[in-house]
């Protein structure tokens, strides 16, 4: 079986899709003729024509709308927006249209688009190039939310999200995209949206996190294992649905968790885990919930960004202390 | 080195009847004598709703409406020369456009008393629900004007705007896109010359919103709005281009709007009397009505017909919306994906529980 980074497998998930059905196409800037700046669609323009893999003009909200207007159309594009700090111009797109037409139309129209981009920090990118903005997308409704955090899952959750009926949000963590191999297998095979994936297997605490946090979690979770402390790691893939049932169970198993991710504390989504685990499992915990998580400022630039982001280091700390309250 | 012109410009205006109902006859559109008695009955039809609408929402029956009075022509012209298997993309003061593809006046009532089902818009329109936020219905129906290019439909797609979308990023990039990949989609702006209080000056210091097109790679024409004949013949040849794959146009429509923004503004508080009265003059339905006399395919008797047909036809809405069961409470959750997420059933659950067992109505 052949070992993709996550740039070759979400390729090959989009290439697949491709020669499956007519229906699905590309579009965004870039992705054409320069197989996209990430090379994510590399050799598309040429397989599939021009037709199929747009090359658009630089205009993120009219990639979002043209896209939302080719699948109530009937076709299912995958819009490309080339960094998470530029699909802000794209939100109106979003939030009153993908997420809506379904039930301001009471049926009649659906909008089953992909809408992909790299985010997140770690690869010493400029300005507007670092962000991890999935909290926005989550508190939308109407539209559900895909992080992948290794090649295989990349593929299997892409392939599901591109024939998914409702809009689909498909954050990819630019920080993975080269940075590890995996076996990809060939074969077709999907990953149910909603589900999340029990990585590890522990009794004393559960760590919860997704995209490219799941590395410093796991080396965390193996630090710990060395101090006898047994981790039980999830990697959630879908944001939204969340999969609350596989986080309660754990947790009522470990009694402990910490939730971990690369964005802002505030209103980030550690807090609505948390607040699920309170409504469903408080009388299981043995200790507060902590999170480890980005700080509520500015994405620093690549210099400091290192002091931002969420490391093994400070997820161990955490353990620390909730395995210690 | 002198300089060189790369590119010029000309701005049409079209205009078939006068404002005395004069036909120039080698412009007015190959239309025959009972498709200009539909026009007429189709804007008598369309002002009908519209006073009414305005009337039940003065008496508590309806929530706020957009009214449309004075854009009948604008409305009833361009939506007169789509076909049924084209698409169209309202932005919110197109009732009468909606009324001539088919959208029962019910519906439309039922949408502006705030029930959701007035959107549920029928499966033989190939038409989308209203669209509140300014100009972002724009770049959609450009992306289904590039789908149907991409299937090979032989189909135009319509998108409606205002002067106020106008100056909004997605008219911009939505135009631009539409240029770009020629996709098949005819542009109506209604330009009635008012976003809320703000005047057209306002907008744009360009002379007409038709010449933006130009920067885009296509043609924009200006035609009178109130000339049911110009909007007509200007939208059914820009259809046709975009069927036969020639690509999008801007169909600039100049007309007035005589009344407030919505039932929730008013205009006086920013507009002159003078203003209006002189727009009031150029009333689009009398124009028309007068170039049938002349033709001799209208009467009194003839009109008095119409009218009540049209007010019958509203009654019969009005009467219906009013009438219609009310909504379920979980039609709330139902339709927020394919299949509800575990949240959302406990939440309709929860919902359901604090609301006595079943629904609501039970």
């Amino acid at each position: 079986m052949a070992k993709l980074t996550m740039v070759e497998a979400i390729n090959l998930a989009l290439k697949q899709e491709m020669e499956r059905d007519s229906r699905v196409l590309l579009l965004g800037e870039d992705v054409g003729r320069n197989g996209g700046v990430f090379r994510v669609t590399q050799g598309l323009f040429d397989r599939f024509g021009e037709a199929r893999v747009i090359d658009t003009p630089l205009s993120e909200s009219a990639i979002v709308g043209a896209a939302i207007g080719m699948a109530v159309y009937g076709l299912r594009p995958v819009a490309e927006i080339q960094f998470e700090g530029f699909i802000y111009a794209s939100m109106e797109q979003l939030a009153d249209h993908a997420g809506r037409i379904r039930t301001r139309s009471r049926g009649r129209y659906h909008c089953p688009l992909v809408v992909r981009f790299p985010y997140g920090g770690g690869i010493r990118a400029p300005e507007h190039h670092s962000d991890s903005n999935e909290a926005y997308f989550v508190h939308t409704p109407g539209i559900k939310v895909v992080v992948p955090s290794t090649p295989y899952e990349a593929k299997g959750l892409l392939i599901a999200a591109i024939r998914d009926p409702d809009p689909v949000i498909f954050m990819e963590p630019k920080k993975v995209y080269r940075a590890l191999r995996e076996e990809v297998p060939e074969e077709e095979y999907l990953i149910p949206l909603g589900e999340s994936r029990m990585v590890t297997e522990g009794t004393d605490i559960t760590l919860i996190t997704w995209g490219a946090m799941l590395q410093p979690t796991l080396q965390a979770a193996a630090l710990m294992e060395k101090q006898g402390i047994d981790a039980e790691v999830i990697d959630l893939r879908t944001l939204s649905p969340l999969d609350t049932d596989s986080i309660v169970e754990s947790v009522k198993k470990t009694h402990r968790a910490v939730v971990v991710h690369e964005a802002p504390a505030s209103c980030g989504l550690g807090a609505e885990i948390i607040a699920r685990l309170n409504e469903k499992a408080l009388l299981h915990l043995e200790a507060p919930v902590e999170r480890v998580t980005g700080f509520d400022t500015i994405m620093p630039l690549p210099k400091l960004e290192q002091y931002y982001l969420p490391n093994a280091e400070r997820v161990v700390k955490a353990i620390h202390r909730v395995v210690t309250f | 080195m002198p300089r060189t012109t790369l590119d010029t410009f000309s701005v049409e205006r079209l205009q078939v009847l006068d404002e005395q109902g004069q036909c120039d006859d080698a412009l007015r559109p190959a239309l025959a004598e009972n498709d200009i008695k539909k026009l007429f009955q189709y804007m008598v039809l369309a002002r009908t709703f519209d006073d009414k609408a305005f009337k039940l929402q003065r008496e508590g029956r309806l929530g706020t409406y957009a009214s449309i009075l004075g854009q009948e022509a604008a409305q009833v012209g361009s939506a007169f020369a789509l076909q049924p298997g084209d698409w169209m993309f309202p932005a919110f003061r197109e009732p009468g456009a909606s009324i001539v593809r088919g959208l029962p006046p019910r519906m439309i009532l039922q949408y502006w008393a705030g029930d959701e089902r007035g959107s549920l818009i029928p499966n033989e329109l190939n038409d989308f629900p209203i669209t509140i936020p300014v100009g972002t219905q724009i770049p959609i129906a450009v992306g289904a004007a590039m789908g149907a290019k991409y299937l090979a439909d032989p189909i135009a797609v319509m998108a409606y705007m205002g002067d106020g979308a106008t100056s909004k990023g997605d008219f911009h990039e939505g135009l631009n896109f539409a240029g770009v990949f020629s996709a098949p989609v005819v542009f109506v702006c209604q330009n009635n010359q008012w976003a809320i209080s703000v005047p057209l000056k306002r907008q744009t210091a360009a002379k007409t919103i038709a010449q933006k097109a130009f920067a885009y790679g296509f043609t924009g024409i200006q035609v009178d709005g109130n000339d049911v004949f110009a909007v007509y013949h200007a939208v059914d040849e820009a259809l046709r281009r975009a069927r036969e794959g020639k690509g999008p146009t801007l169909v600039e429509c100049m007309t007035y709007r005589l009344g407030d923004h919505t039932t929730a503004d008013d205009a006086s508080r920013y507009r002159n009397d003078a203003e209006v009265a002189e727009w009031k003059q150029k009333d689009p339905i009398e124009r028309l009505r007068k170039y049938m006399e002349r033709q001799g395919l209208w009467n009194k008797s003839y009109d008095q017909s119409v009218r009540s047909e049209a007010k019958a036809k509203v009654e019969q809405a009005v009467h219906e919306e009013e009438n219609f069961p009310p909504p379920d409470p979980q039609d709330i959750f139902l339709f927020t994906y394919q299949d509800l997420t575990t949240e959302l059933n406990e939440q309709m659950e929860t919902f359901r529980k604090a609301n006595g067992k079943g629904t609501i109505n039970d």
